[in-house]
């Protein structure tokens, strides 16, 4: 019994972290980028749904979308873009600054402090077993999330579009496709699911600090790498997978201190066997 | 004693001029401390500073020369901090404690403590340099956080766990005199090492690895070289902090902590030691001022001018569509044409690889390097070099 | 799962067969001689039954239209890519498996295509990166930190003789600028130069006359033979430029869709029907 507890949770920590890496692996795969204030913008949603849920939990939810959505346009607008072109490690010197002014800003705004709100939405009973609404929520939010991410970017213009930037940014320029729109509605939906991941992983941790998108950010890049970067199915795998790992792990007294640790050195034997992770594409430089 | 004075003519201070300045240093606040004229605060600063410049100047080997981004380099001062931390403690004990008031287990803590993060630079660089860029990048990112959570869960006995190594003790008068002494071993070896034949192989993978490999360079050789120098030297800055603090926790050597070494790298001018020594300066005395002025809350605030800070000079540095305005505005032409006129190009440029600019080597495609990528089950043809056309 | 053991033993078995493969000595009047090279990426043939014979002095070309294949036998002889069948073999020794460190040791330099320098370093020190492994400028890691004489010794003989070789190719006076600052015709010289400086037996040049005007052609005709006289150089390069292969190459193979089309004295094999069909169409 305690084991399908422990894989339900599972599921839907991983659902969470897919939805994280979501973002990580649709900007990489297009913007060629790792965006490492991707984290951060979950914290970002995290706090808007903090600020209005008094008022509304509906417009909580929607207010961390749209607010998060116009953080992670605005980023990429005065950040990243003026880089585009130059080498990848002034753009990942700049993420990592715009994670830690994203942090600092939170942290000026609303304290170091921890918030601790408590949500109860009640449990599911059934027989012996006793799930958390919360995470039976999350479970199916994340399901669908994917779902309909999936059937966006294979059957509308711009999920096409996106889908082609990604393999040739050059090519779809020819192409008459608008890269520089692509990338910012890339931006724009991994923002939203940031967001929405804020919501979940609040509902998780019930803990509100200004690193608090800080190591499901880092989990969930480490999940986009072990599904393979650039890859959606693989992100949702991934993420599904370490979401898991890190349950059972937790489940179990003697690991639970290194759960942390284990996840991360999954990580390093990933990208030492096979760097492309599980459903990744090999790319190659021509010599 | 004409030709020691003729020596000492043609002798190339400018050349030497990060030597001179830490001597002075050493010597000036050295004497001062000896005379017993330096306030604790003062000390605690130097300290601070020397720990910073080996950090800066490590850190800038690896991503300044080598082009590689490590953000694991808390993570190996955390090993030699913890280890080097724990030898000295066991040995002051023991007779050789009290040998020059402790000095002697200080320098075999500065050894142990370098040599067990250099053997950790070449366990975790020997795989992780297959890997390039973001890649290598979380990997070191990731090495820093299984340490931190390595020695979080040691038990007390061994490395005191979560509650921390208290650590030895060693007279505050001399420590950051045995800090600078080292940051001039640190220059010493780094700059040795860049300004020789082996020095430009690390140069030259960083410019261009196919072209590296080609050239008759073993990359990985030179790669884990410099990987395992920037290691130890991290190692040596732990072991001096861990003596700087009465009890050192491995929380302290978290990613922010590798962060800001990287912003001191990146503010004082990728592969420029100098400009790593100048900005590992300033930020370590304006952290340390800041502490004192900003309290609670508002200490966050010298978080976020970093931020801006390190933002605006990347993109200051490396925005395509700024090329044109830095030609024209470029700080250190303008330097140039103040204190030199008679500015000779071929003495500045010969002296080292100019370099201000984040290197453009690392792209996405490379992921990882060529000879990992030949696999010849593989299915993925499409982009190799040239094909052999449709049959 | 079972894709990633998969993986992992093919990891494994490559590593393995790499070091089991016993390299053998041949006698053989040529510098390259290769044996069926060839390579597939997947079920694509890139290169197949390519046999090579090249002797000492030759100047050799390689020819053939767009991806036919020739980047591909240069990436294979230079260790860039580890060929799937057959052998080849550099003054009767077998390289064939060897990094491509090893094979730059043993005597085979490049240039490349798409112009590869070292763009952030001065061109002398350009030069010096390709003269930092020959025997005489041996100095170790510990005697350059220590600073010891041979440091200094080693250091001024390095910058001597790269200050030499520039001065063949006229780059003398650049010595001292960044190497991205040169102009596209003295970066293709460069680039050569920084080649003959790791002293190749065999120097590969991989479309040394692109982008350059008749006037720059003409002067790197003159420039690869007075190479060849000098350095007692054999020489393969790949080039599209028919007046150029034909003013200078002594001998051509002309490779299509990854095999050879063709092969024999420049003349001959650039007037057989098969080949002027590959390039015309047909």
């Amino acid at each position: 019994m305690d084991f399908i507890i422990t894989l339900v949770n599972g599921l839907s920590l991983g659902g969470i972290y897919a939805m994280i890496a979501l973002g990580y692996t649709m900007v990489y795969g297009i913007a060629k980028m790792l965006n490492f204030a991707h984290g951060d913008i979950i914290m970002v949603g995290g706090y808007t749904i903090l600020l209005f849920l008094p008022i509304n939990p509906v417009l909580a939810i929607v207010a961390a979308i749209v607010f998060c959505v116009i953080v992670g346009i605005v980023i990429e607008r005065f950040a990243y873009k003026p880089l585009r072109g130059s080498s990848p490690l002034a753009v990942l010197i700049t993420a990592i600054g715009v994670s830690t002014l994203l942090q600092s800003l939170a942290q000026v705004l609303f304290g170091s402090a921890p918030k601790i709100k408590q949500i109860n939405l009640g449990a599911l009973q059934l027989g012996d077993l006793k799930i958390d609404y919360s995470t039976i929520i999350t479970l199916v939010c994340s399901i669908i999330v994917m779902v309909v991410l999936n059937l966006f970017v294979k059957h509308t213009k711009t999920g096409r579009a996106m889908v082609a930037v990604s393999e040739d940014k050059g090519a779809a320029q020819l192409m008459g496709i608008n890269v520089n729109h692509i990338i910012m509605v890339t931006f724009a939906i991994g923002s939203a699911l940031a967001a929405l991941a804020g919501l979940f992983y609040f509902l998780k941790v019930q803990t509100m600090t200004t690193t608090f998108g800080a190591l499901p950010g880092i989990k969930a890049f480490t999940a986009a790498v072990i599904g393979g970067i650039g890859s959606i199915p693989g992100a949702m795998v991934g993420g599904l997978l370490l979401g898991i790992v890190e349950c059972v792990c937790q489940s179990i007294p003697e690991l639970s201190s290194y759960t942390d640790a284990i996840e991360f050195s999954i990580l390093i034997v990933i990208l030492l066997v096979k760097p492309t992770g599980i459903l990744g594409k090999k790319r190659r430089e021509k010599v | 004693m004409s030709n020691f004075v003729s020596k000492l003519k043609s002798f190339k201070w400018k050349k030497y001029i990060n030597y001179v300045a830490i001597s002075i240093v050493i010597l000036v606040f050295g004497g001062l401390s000896l005379a017993g004229g330096l306030p604790a605060s003062t000390v605690y600063l130097l300290e601070k500073i020397a720990i910073s410049i080996i950090l800066a100047v490590s850190l800038s080997l690896v991503v300044g020369f080598l082009g590689e981004l490590s953000l694991g380099h808390a993570g190996f001062m955390c090993v030699g901090a913890y280890l080097g931390g724990k030898v000295a403690a066991m040995l002051a004990k023991t007779a050789i404690g009290d040998v020059g008031k402790g000095i002697l287990v200080l320098i075999i803590a500065l050894i142990v403590g370098g040599a067990c993060a250099g053997l950790c630079g070449f366990i975790v660089g020997l795989p992780a340099l297959r890997l390039k860029g973001d890649y290598l990048a979380i990997v070191t990112l990731a090495f820093g956080e299984i340490v931190k959570v390595l020695f979080q869960n040691s038990s007390a006995e061994s490395f005191g766990g979560p509650i921390g190594l208290s650590t030895p003790r060693f007279d505050k008068k001399y420590l950051f005199i045995i800090g600078f002494l080292v940051v001039l071993l640190t220059l010493a070896v780094i700059q040795n090492l860049i300004k020789s034949k082996h020095g430009r192989a690390i140069t030259a993978i960083r410019d261009n690895e196919i072209a590296a490999k080609s050239t008759g360079i073993n990359v990985t050789k030179y790669k884990l070289t410099g990987f395992i120098i920037a290691a130890v030297f991290a190692g040596l800055a732990g072991v001096i902090f861990s003596y700087s603090q009465n009890n050192i926790s491995s929380a302290t050597f978290d990613y922010n902590y590798s962060i800001e070494i990287l912003v001191m790298v990146v503010l004082g001018g990728m592969g420029n030691i100098n400009g790593s020594i100048i900005s590992a300066t300033l930020i370590t005395f304006l952290n340390v001022q800041l502490q004192n002025v900003l309290k609670g809350d508002l200490a966050v605030l010298k978080d976020l001018l970093y931020a801006l800070i390190l933002i605006l000079l990347v993109i200051y540095n490396n925005a395509p569509a700024l090329k044109n305005f830095r030609e024209k505005y470029n700080l250190g032409n303008l330097w140039h044409k103040i204190f030199k006129p008679k500015h000779d190009p071929a003495n500045a440029r010969d002296d080292a690889a100019r370099w201000d600019v984040v290197p453009t080597k690392i792209s996405m495609d490379e992921v990882l390097s060529t000879d990992v990528l030949i696999d010849t089950t593989g299915d993925n043809s499409a982009d190799i070099g040239e094909r052999g056309g449709n049959k | 799962m079972a894709k990633l053991i998969d993986n992992v033993k093919n990891f494994v078995s490559t590593k393995i067969l790499k070091k089991t493969h016993k390299r053998e000595n041949i006698k053989s009047d040529y510098v390259l001689e290769t044996k069926n090279l060839g390579i597939s990426f997947g079920g694509l043939k890139a290169a197949q039954n390519i046999n090579l014979k090249i002797k000492k002095n030759e100047i050799y070309g390689l020819i053939g239209p767009n991806g036919a294949g020739k980047t591909t036998v240069f990436n294979l002889l230079t260790g860039v890519y580890q060929p799937t069948e057959g052998t080849f073999y550099l003054c009767g020794e077998e390289l064939t498996g060897l990094p491509q460190d090893k094979i730059n040791h043993k005597g085979i330099a490049r240039t490349f295509q798409n112009i590869r320098l070292f763009n952030n370093m001065t061109v002398v020190r350009n030069v010096m990166v390709g003269l930092a492994n020959q025997p005489e400028y041996k100095c170790s890691l510990l005697e350059s930190l220590l600073r010891l004489p041979r440091h200094f010794k080693n250091e001024k003989a390095m910058r001597q003789r790269a200050k030499e070789l520039l001065r063949i190719f006229d780059l003398e006076d650049e010595r001292n600028n960044l190497a991205c600052n040169l102009p596209y015709g003295k970066q293709r010289k460069l680039e050569i130069a920084r080649a003959l400086a790791t002293n190749p037996k065999l120097l590969l040049l991989d479309e040394p006359a692109a982008g350059m005007n008749p006037n720059e052609t003409e002067d790197l005709v003159n420039t690869i033979k007075t190479i060849r006289d000098q350095f007692d150089m054999t020489i393969l390069l790949i080039e599209h430029d028919m007046k150029f292969v034909s003013g200078l190459c002594d001998r051509i193979t002309v490779l299509n869709f990854g095999t050879v089309l063709a092969e024999g004295d420049t003349k001959t094999a650039l007037n057989d029907p098969e080949v002027i069909k590959a390039y015309i169409g047909g």
